[in-house]
């Protein structure tokens, strides 16, 4: 199988694009040049860009990209249907981040395949697109770092078309605000959520966070997405169906639902 | 035990390196067991590529046999320690980026180890891990590592 592996360091992170397909050299330019493109229009550390400018009031919505537009309009469905639990102005301010890491890869992922490629992954400072296989006959298997314990896998996820989003407290200048209390959820260390694509993925996986002790029943309430979690103190809890994307857990007993401890 | 478990960490963790930025990967990349990882008698684990790093800053230019070259990145901190990486460079095309430091934060992994559901098993995670073709997670650390990764690409131009 033929292998095209980029990686760009861009929206504050490292991007790493890994096509095992003939494609042209010309597909990874497009696709950087997409997150180069995304990263300047939502940036909320660009105080020109027009994320930043529209929450400051300085231009209007209807004045914006339609992809501004768009993800706007998605993230305020989004918080409908976590019940405010996912929410782009939790901490006070518009901050979309959440919403575009996930739904920029996701857009990533769907420009490669209509390139021609059907095998790929783009991991994005830790959230993964998954297509395809890396090799014929086999498919991807994604390592999960242990929120706790740095240098440790925690569970390790295999799929042919999959989406995977971990959202965890360590995250470097990043905290997850509960949007009931508007303090920093602390109670999990890392909720990692699988599903068909990776905006509402990466959505679920912070609102989750969010939700901290609730979390997990809230999880195990959602449709065609599975989840593992991790609490503050290192216990592990995953939903019913986790284990037909996770070979690690398949085979073990489900642990009780975390509690205050 | 504890001691084969942080060296396997530590491999691990080189092998994500590998794996997710090595530009051109193949096929899977085998664990190549403790080389290149030392696990101290107190079970502190480095991850040396070739030889300990050089001094914080200096920028490094190693010759080698196909015109490549080896710059440094700086020593990037976050809340679990320091991580510095190196790029192997042929002309401006990046071959291969090493892992000099990653943290590894012993007190805080022998408590968590001591929990109810702590780790998965470390021994299906290294049946497996030769698999393993992308990492989830750890923000912290990409994020390190991004930082340092650029550093050692700004030598390149500076």
């Amino acid at each position: 199988m033929a292998n095209h592996h980029r990686v760009e360091l861009v929206m504050g992170t490292a991007i790493s694009i890994d096509v095992r397909d003939e494609v042209s050299g010309d597909a990874l330019d497009e696709v950087v040049a997409w997150f180069h493109h995304v990263d300047e229009t939502f940036s909320t550390y660009r105080p020109d860009s027009p994320v930043s400018r529209l929450g400051r009031g300085e231009i209007d919505l209807a004045a914006c990209d339609p992809d501004v537009q768009w993800v706007l309009s998605r993230g305020d469905e989004v918080r409908r249907a976590t019940g405010g639990a996912f929410d782009m102005f939790a901490s006070g301010v518009l901050d979309p981040s959440g919403l575009v890491k996930g739904w920029s890869v996701e857009v990533a992922s769907a420009m490669l395949a209509e390139r021609g490629s059907a095998n790929h992954c783009i991991n994005a400072g830790g959230d993964i697109r998954l297509r395809g296989e890396p090799q014929p006959g086999q498919p991807w298997h994604a390592g999960i770092c242990h929120p706790l314990v740095p240098g440790r896998l925690t569970v390790i996820v295999a799929g042919r078309d999959l989406a995977v989003a971990t959202s965890g407290t360590a995250e470097r200048g990043h905290h997850v605000i509960d949007p009931r209390s508007g303090r920093p959820a602390s109670a999990l260390a890392s909720v990692t959520v699988v599903g068909p694509e990776l905006t509402l993925t990466d959505c679920y996986a912070t609102a989750a966070l969010a939700l901290g002790l609730d979390g997990p029943e809230w999880l195990e309430g959602l449709d065609d997405h599975d989840a593992y979690v991790i609490d503050a103190g290192g216990h592990a809890w995953w939903t019913e169906g986790f284990g037909r994307h996770c070979p690690t857990v398949a085979t073990m007993a489900r642990p009780a639902l975390l509690q205050r401890r | 035990m504890r001691r084969t478990a942080a060296a396997l960490a530590a491999t691990v963790v080189g092998l994500w390196l590998i794996l997710t930025f090595k530009s051109t990967p193949t096929t899977p990349v085998a664990i190549s067991g403790s080389t290149g990882t030392t696990a101290g008698p107190a079970g502190v684990t480095t991850v040396p590529a070739a030889g300990p790093p050089p001094p914080d800053g200096t920028p490094t230019t190693t010759p080698a046999t196909t015109g490549t070259r080896t710059l440094t990145g700086d020593v990037v901190s976050n809340q679990y320690g320091d991580v510095q990486v190196a790029v192997v460079l042929n002309g401006t095309k990046i071959v291969d980026v090493k892992a000099l430091q990653m943290p590894f934060d012993r007190a805080r992994s022998q408590d968590i180890s001591t929990q109810a559901a702590p780790l998965l098993h470390d021994e299906v995670i290294q049946a497996q891990s030769a698999q393993i073709q992308t990492i989830g997670g750890a923000t912290y650390t990409s994020d390190s590592y991004a930082q340092s990764l650029q550093s050692a690409l700004d030598k390149a131009h500076g």
